[in-house]
């Protein structure tokens, strides 16, 4: 049974909580510009709680299972994911290029809160924003985490995210938006298949040619996949070939 | 009782998402595969190249779909 190393798995968490972050972040910055900071940040805390006690309880349940069947289960999630964001980014990828994401006219509708007490609107606005966009996030952060048998580098790369992308957003909001969103999606995408694939097949107890080197062929095989289907979904789009 | 009715139904919806997403024949074909990687395994076969090739060729037919779908 092979190990991957903090670093990978510190790396991919990033990349993979960074895509959701982003969303996260427009959410709560375009909440709190617009309807006020005060419940928008007591709303994403009470999200973050909530988020915190998923990942805690995952965690110690996960780190009870034996790593065999676990990265069975672990990395056929992983693979399913991950194959889901692959072909969003791939098709995400050709219909836009690198461009940034485009969330913000919601945001910016909104009408500001001049009340007293809690705006309940941009509590939950927040708190939903942190909940749904971050439980995706929490599964695969402990998923990873748990099947590389790294779950403090796989959580400080979730958490290091996140908080980069959070002080970013409240610095720099058009920044923020302009980051590769599809690009990213796509890049984690054929992370989380190329672990996914690698996990459930060594929990089945298949021996890969090459041990932890057939990773490497593995994120080759999807990489060139991924840019042979880019190449093609853009030529379908643009009617740069004729149909055969 | 129907707050937890709603709860639990979220909950569900929020699996159904995380597993078949958009497209659930990708999930029932990863399934079929690992299932095959098994039983090639069990009886002493190579089995590592099944699900790497489900996983491309299957991406394939799911976005020829999709591309089609949008026109």
């Amino acid at each position: 049974m092979t190990t991957t190393g903090p670093v990978t798995v510190l790396i991919t968490t990033f990349l993979a909580s960074a895509v959701e972050a982003i969303e996260m972040v427009i959410i709560v910055v375009g909440g709190g510009a617009t309807r006020g900071w005060r419940s928008t940040l007591i709303g994403s805390a009470s999200g973050f709680g909530v988020l915190a006690v998923v990942v805690a309880i995952l965690g110690a349940a996960l780190s009870a299972i034996p790593i065999g069947p676990l990265r069975i289960v672990v990395g056929a999630l992983l693979l399913v994911f991950g194959l889901q964001w692959f072909r969003k980014g791939v098709m995400r990828v050709a219909a836009r290029g690198f461009a940034g994401t485009n969330r913000v006219a919601q945001q910016e509708e909104a009408e500001a809160w001049t009340g007293p007490g809690i705006d309940w609107t941009a509590f939950a606005l927040a708190f939903k924003g942190v909940t749904l966009e971050g439980l995706e996030i929490a599964f695969v952060v402990v998923a990873f985490g748990a099947g590389a048998n790294q779950l403090s580098a796989a959580i400080i790369g979730g958490v290091g995210a996140l908080v980069i992308l959070v002080a970013a957003g409240l610095l720099l909001r058009r920044a923020v938006q302009r980051v590769p969103r599809s690009f990213l999606q796509l890049i984690v995408g054929i992370l989380l298949t190329t672990f996914g694939t690698f996990w459930s097949l060594e929990g089945i107890g298949v021996d890969w040619p090459g041990s932890d080197a057939s990773i490497l062929g593995l994120l080759a095989l999807y990489g060139a996949t991924a840019a042979i289907y880019v190449t093609l979904e853009r030529q379908r789009a643009f009617g740069l070939r004729p149909e055969v | 009782m129907s707050l937890l009715r709603s709860w639990i139904v979220g909950f569900g919806r929020f699996w159904y998402q995380y597993i078949f997403g958009d497209d659930w024949t990708l999930a029932a074909a990863v399934g079929i595969g690992l299932i095959v990687t098994a039983v090639l395994n069990t009886n002493h076969l190579a089995a590592w190249w099944v699900v790497p090739v489900v996983v491309v060729v299957m991406l394939g037919i799911s976005l020829r779909r999709a591309s089609r779908a949008l026109r």
